[in-house]
C-alpha cells in the first residue's frame, strides 16, 4: 500500500511526521521550562534537587526528540538539513552548544570533583532552558520570514549574511517567536513539575509553581498575540504556477483559510493551553500539564504545518526566491520516502511504549526520599 | 561544479570532525560494552536476591551513567556536524546517508532514552522484572544505535544500493537492503560491537584490580572481575575473528586502505604480512626506496588474509597510483581522466537541459553514465591524491593488531587465576590490569584511525571526496568552532574524569 503512494502523498506525509515530531518537541521543552524556573521558584537546596530530579526523568526524551527531529529532517529533507546547517551556521552551533552542556548537567552537577560545581551546571541548564529555545524559536521563525541563502544549479548553498543565522535572531518577530517559546516552556514546567513532584509538606513550593504557571502564560501572551496577528497581516512566499515563488499579502491567512483544520487545531490548542493553565494556578490540580501539553502540540504541529503547504515554501530565501525550498524540492527521492515510511509505521509502538514507561515511573511522584539516594541527580 | 576549493577550511573542518569522533569514541565504546555486563550483574541479582550482587550492578551503573551522559553529548554534535561543516556531502548523499541516521533516532535512542530513566531510577518505582527488564533494553537499545551509525558509516566506505540523479546532482537510494546489510556494514558492526565489549570488560578489570591492589571492596571486585573476564576473553577471541572478516572485506573493497596500513607499496603475488615493523620515512609513492627500514613478516600470509589463496596478488599503493595493467589494476590517472569527463558531461547536461536541447542533452547524459563510476576521481588533482597517509595508517593499524592479540591472553590469565581464586597472589596481573583499560581504548582509536583516515581522500569512496563535501565556510569560521569544541569538551572530560576518580575513590555503597 505504501508502495503505491504518489510521490507528493509521501512528501506531505513526511513533512507532517517531521512536524509531529517537532511539536511533540516543543510540549518536552517543559523540560527547559523548567530548568529556567529552577532560579526563580526553588528557594531551598531540597526544592531544587526535587526538581532537578523530576526533569532529570524526563531530559533524555526532550534530547532525543530534538535529535529525532534532527534525523527525520536530514532523511526526508536533505536540501533543507544541507541549506540551513550548513548557511545558518552560527545559530545552529549556538543552539547546539546549549544541548551540549544540558546533557552532562543532570549527571554531574550534585557529584563530587565535578569542577565546575554546583552553579556552574545550575548555569547551563538555565542557558539550554533559555538561549537555546529563544534560538530555536528564532529559527522557526524563518519559516515565515525567509533567510539570507542561495543555491547554485548543483543546489550548493551560498549564505548571504555575515552572521551566518544570527541576523536571524534581528527580525522582531523571530525574536517574539522565541520569546513565547521561552514563556510556553517555562509554563509548561510549571505545571509538569507540579504533576510530577510530591509537594507534600511544602505548601509553599506548590503555590510558586501555580503561580509560575500563570505568571509565565501571561507574559507569553503579548509575544503570541504579536505572533498570530503577523502571522494573520504579513506578506507571505508563495508558489506561483509556473514554478517561480513571489511574495503575496496575506499568504498565511489564505494558508489557514484554505485548510480551516489547522484554524480548528490552532483554536483547539490554544483553548488547551488556557485550560491547563487555569486548572495548574486556580484549582488543586495538578493534571494542567496534559491540556497544555496537548494544546502546545497542536499549536506547534499548526506552526510548522502553515508554512509548508499550499504552495508556499516553507524555507523562503529573502535574496533569491527562486532558491527556496518546498517539501517537493528539497525531499528526498520516492524510493527513500518509500522506505522511512514502512520505518514510520513502527512509531506507534515506540509511543505506546513511551507511554507505557511513563505511566509505571509516574506511579508515585518525586520526594525527598528519591532526592537522598545514590542515584539521584 | 566547486569552483573555489578552501583545502584551510576544508582541513579544519575535517579536524573538528577528527576531534569530536574522537572525544565521542572515547565513550561509546564503554557504553556499548558495558551495558551488558551491567545487565548480566543485574540478572544475577535478580536470580539470586543476592544484596552484594545489588550493589555491585548500582555501582557500575553509576560509572555508566557518568560516562553515558557525555557520550549524549558529543554525540549530538557528530550528527549535526554533518549538516553545519559537511552540507554539500548532507545534499550529494542525504537522500542514502540521512535514512539510517533517522532510524537510529527512532529505534534506538528512544528505546535508550525511554529505558535509562527505569534503569536507574526504578529500584523501587516498579516490579524487579520490569526493572531487569529495563536494564537490558538499554544494552539492546545502546547497540542497535551502533548498528544504524556503522551501516552509515560502512556505506561511506562501500556505496552500495546507490545511483547518481544528475537531475538532481545527489546520489539516491535504489537498494535499501544492500546499503543495511553490506559486507562492509555486517563486519564493522561485528567488530565494533565486540571489540566495545573487550574495552568494557577492560574498564571493569582495571578498577577491579586497582581494588584488590588496595585492599578494598575485595568481594565485589573478584566477582566483577569473574563475570568481566569472562566477557573479555569471548569477546577478544571474537575480535579476532571479526577482525579478519573486517579485512578482508577491506581488501575487496577498498584495496587501497589495506595497502595503506600494511605498507604494501608495490603489490605481490605470495605477499607477506608485516607482523611489526618500521616505516620507511623517506618512502614516496613510486620511488625505489623501501618502504619498511625493519619489519618481521609472515610469508604469503597477506595474499591470504586478502583474497583467501597464498599465491593471489595483492595491489600495492603504487599500483592503486600510476596502474599496473599486467595484473588489470587501473591507476588513478586513469580514473581522473574518467572523472573529469563524467564531471565536464555533467556540467553539459545541465547547460543543455537548461537551453531546451534535448538531443544535446542526452548525448552528454551518455559520456557522463559511461564515466560515472570514477566521478569522484575527477575532483583529485594527481594520482598522488587518490593515496591516504601511509605511515599513520600503518602504524594505527599495526599498533592496534598488537594490542588485540594481547587482549585475550591478559583475559584468560585473569580468568584462570580468579576461578582458583588467586588473583591476589598475583600481583603483577593485577597491575597490568589496571592499565588494560587505557591500552584498550588506545587500541579502539587507532582502528577509528585506520577505518577513517585509512580511507582518504574519500568522504564517500570513489565517489566523493572530502574536500567537496565541505560547507561554503570560511577557515576563520571553522577554526573558531574547533577551538570552542576543543575547549568545551577538554573542560567536560576533565570534569568526567574527576567525577569517575572520585566514584571509584568512594566505591560501592557499603552493605
Amino acid at each position: 500500500m505504501i508502495g503505491n503512494l504518489e510521490y507528493s502523498t509521501l512528501q506531505g506525509l513526511w513533512w507532517l511526521l517531521c512536524s509531529v515530531v517537532g511539536a511533540v518537541f516543543l510540549f518536552l521543552n517543559f523540560v527547559q521550562g523548567g530548568q529556567s524556573l529552577l532560579w526563580t521558584v526553588a528557594r531551598t537546596g531540597e526544592e531544587k534537587s526535587l526538581i532537578i530530579n523530576s526533569l532529570g526523568l524526563k531530559w533524555e526524551l526532550t534530547f532525543t526528540s530534538l535529535v529525532v527531529f534532527g534525523g527525520a529532517l536530514f532523511a526526508a529533507f536533505p536540501k533543507f538539513y544541507a541549506t540551513s546547517f550548513g548557511g545558518a551556521y552560527w545559530v545552529w552551533i549556538i543552539i547546539l552548544f546549549t544541548f551540549i552542556v544540558q546533557a552532562v548537567s543532570y549527571e554531574f552537577r550534585n557529584k563530587p570533583r565535578n569542577l565546575l560545581g554546583e552553579k556552574g551546571y545550575e548555569l547551563f541548564l538555565l542557558i539550554n532552558g533559555t538561549l537555546g529555545i529563544l534560538l530555536i524559536g528564532a529559527a522557526v521563525g524563518t519559516f515565515y520570514t525567509g533567510s539570507n541563502f542561495q543555491l547554485s544549479q548543483y543546489n550548493l548553498v551560498t549564505w548571504t549574511s555575515p552572521l551566518r543565522g544570527l541576523e536571524a535572531a534581528f527580525n522582531v518577530f523571530n525574536v517574539f517567536m522565541g520569546v513565547f517559546l521561552v514563556f510556553n516552556a517555562r509554563t509548561l514546567g510549571a505545571m509538569y513539575l507540579l504533576n510530577n513532584v510530591d509537594c507534600t509538606g511544602m505548601p509553599e513550593l506548590e503555590k510558586r509553581l501555580r503561580n509560575a504557571a500563570m505568571t509565565n502564560f501571561l507574559i507569553s501572551l503579548p509575544f503570541l498575540l504579536y505572533v498570530l496577528v503577523s502571522l494573520l497581516l504579513m506578506k507571505g512566499f508563495e508558489v506561483q504556477e509556473a514554478g517561480s515563488v513571489a511574495m503575496v499579502s496575506h499568504k498565511y491567512l489564505a494558508n489557514l483559510l484554505a485548510n480551516p483544520i489547522l484554524l480548528v487545531l490552532l483554536l483547539a490548542g490554544l483553548v488547551l493551553v488556557i485550560w491547563g493553565v487555569w486548572k495548574s494556578a486556580r484549582s488543586d490540580s495538578t493534571r494542567g500539564i496534559w491540556f497544555g501539553g496537548a494544546g502546545t502540540v497542536l499549536v506547534g504541529l499548526v506552526v510548522l504545518l502553515l508554512p509548508a503547504f499550499n504552495n508556499t515554501p516553507f524555507y523562503p530565501s529573502k535574496v533569491d526566491l527562486a532558491s527556496s525550498l518546498t517539501i517537493h524540492n528539497a525531499s528526498s527521492s520516492k524510493f527513500t520516502l518509500t522506505v522511512m515510511t514502512y520505518v514510520a509505521l513502527f512509531i506507534p509502538l515506540i509511543l505506546a511504549y513511551i507511554a507505557y514507561v511513563w505511566r509505571a515511573m509516574a506511579g508515585r511522584r518525586i520526594n525527598l526520599d528519591d532526592v537522598n539516594n545514590e542515584e539521584a541527580y | 561544479m566547486i569552483e573555489h576549493l578552501d583545502l584551510t577550511m576544508v582541513n579544519w573542518a575535517r579536524a573538528q570532525f577528527a576531534l569530536t569522533a574522537l572525544y565521542h569514541w572515547i565513550f561509546v565504546p564503554l557504553t556499548l560494552g558495558i551495558t551488558w555486563i551491567i545487565a548480566y550483574y543485574h540478572s544475577i541479582y535478580y536470580k539470586t536476591g543476592n544484596e552484594e550482587w545489588k550493589r555491585l550492578t548500582r555501582f557500575w551503573m553509576r560509572l555508566f551513567a557518568v560516562n553515558f551522559a557525555i557520550g549524549v553529548a558529543t554525540g549530538i554534535i557528530l550528527e549535526f556536524e554533518f549538516g553545519t561543516n559537511w552540507s554539500n556531502y548532507s545534499w550529494m548523499v542525504g537522500d542514502i546517508f540521512g535514512a539510517p541516521l533517522a532510524i537510529e533516532g527512532l529505534f534506538a535512542f528512544f528505546i535508550e532514552a525511554t529505558f535509562f530513566a527505569v534503569m536507574f531510577f526504578g529500584w523501587d518505582r516498579v516490579s524487579r522484572r520490569f526493572h531487569l527488564f529495563s536494564t537490558w533494553m538499554v544494552a539492546v537499545g545502546t547497540n542497535l544505535s551502533a548498528v544504524w551509525i556503522l551501516v552509515a558509516n560502512a556505506w561511506m566506505q562501500h556505496p552500495v544500493g546507490q545511483q547518481f540523479n544528475p537531475d538532481k546532482a545527489r546520489f539516491e537510494m535504489t537498494n535499501f537492503k544492500e546499503v543495511v546489510f553490506s559486507p562492509v556494514s555486517v563486519s564493522k558492526f561485528t567488530h565494533t560491537t565486540s571489540s566495545s565489549m573487550v574495552l568494557a570488560a577492560m574498564f571493569i578489570i582495571s578498577i577491579s584490580s586497582w581494588y584488590l591492589l588496595k585492599g578494598r571492596h575485595q568481594v565485589m571486585a573478584r566477582r566483577s572481575i569473574v563475570v568481566a573476564s569472562v566477557f573479555a576473553f569471548l569477546a577478544s577471541v571474537f575480535v579476532i575473528f571479526t577482525g579478519d572478516q573486517s579485512a578482508y572485506a577491506v581488501a575487496q573493497k577498498q584495496p587501497m586502505k589495506l595497502a595503506a596500513c600494511e605498507g604494501l607499496c608495490r603489490g605481490e603475488e605470495g605477499a607477506e604480512l608485516i607482523a611489526f615493523g618500521i616505516f620507511n620515512g623517506d618512502k614516496k609513492i613510486g620511488d625505489d626506496n623501501k618502504p619498511c627500514v625493519f619489519k618481521v613478516g609472515i610469508p604469503k600470509v597477506l595474499s591470504f588474509l586478502a583474497n583467501r589463496s597464498f599465491k593471489s596478488f595483492v595491489p600495492g599503493v603504487k599500483d592503486m597510483v600510476f596502474g599496473n595493467p599486467a595484473q588489470g589494476v587501473m591507476g588513478a590517472g586513469e580514473k581522473i581522466a574518467m572523472g573529469k569527463k563524467a564531471l565536464a558531461a555533467l556540467a553539459d547536461y545541465k547547460a543543455k537541459s537548461r537551453a531546451g536541447d534535448d538531443v544535446g542533452a542526452e548525448a552528454a547524459l551518455a559520456i557522463f553514465e559511461a564515466n560515472q563510476k570514477y566521478l569522484g576521481y575527477g575532483y583529485l588533482e594527481k594520482p598522488e591524491d587518490a593515496a591516504p597517509p601511509i605511515a599513520l595508517s600503518f602504524y594505527s593499524f599495526h599498533f592496534m593488531v598488537i594490542l588485540g592479540t594481547l587482549f585475550p591472553l591478559v583475559a584468560l590469565a585473569f580468568l584462570v587465576f580468579a576461578w582458583r581464586d588467586t588473583l591476589a597472589d598475583h600481583k603483577w596481573l593485577l597491575r597490568l590490569g589496571t592499565i588494560m583499560f587505557f591500552l584498550s581504548m588506545i587500541a579502539h582509536w587507532l582502528g577509528w584511525i585506520v577505518a577513517e583516515v585509512g580511507r582518504q581522500p574519500w568522504a564517500i569512496q570513489d565517489l566523493l571526496p572530502v574536500t567537496v563535501a565541505r560547507s561554503n565556510l570560511t577557515a576563520g569560521t571553522v577554526q573558531t568552532t574547533f577551538f570552542l569544541f576543543l575547549a568545551l569538551f577538554t573542560i567536560l572530560l576533565i570534569a568526567e574524569v574527576g567525577i569517575m576518580l572520585k566514584q571509584i575513590a568512594i566505591g560501592p555503597e557499603e552493605g
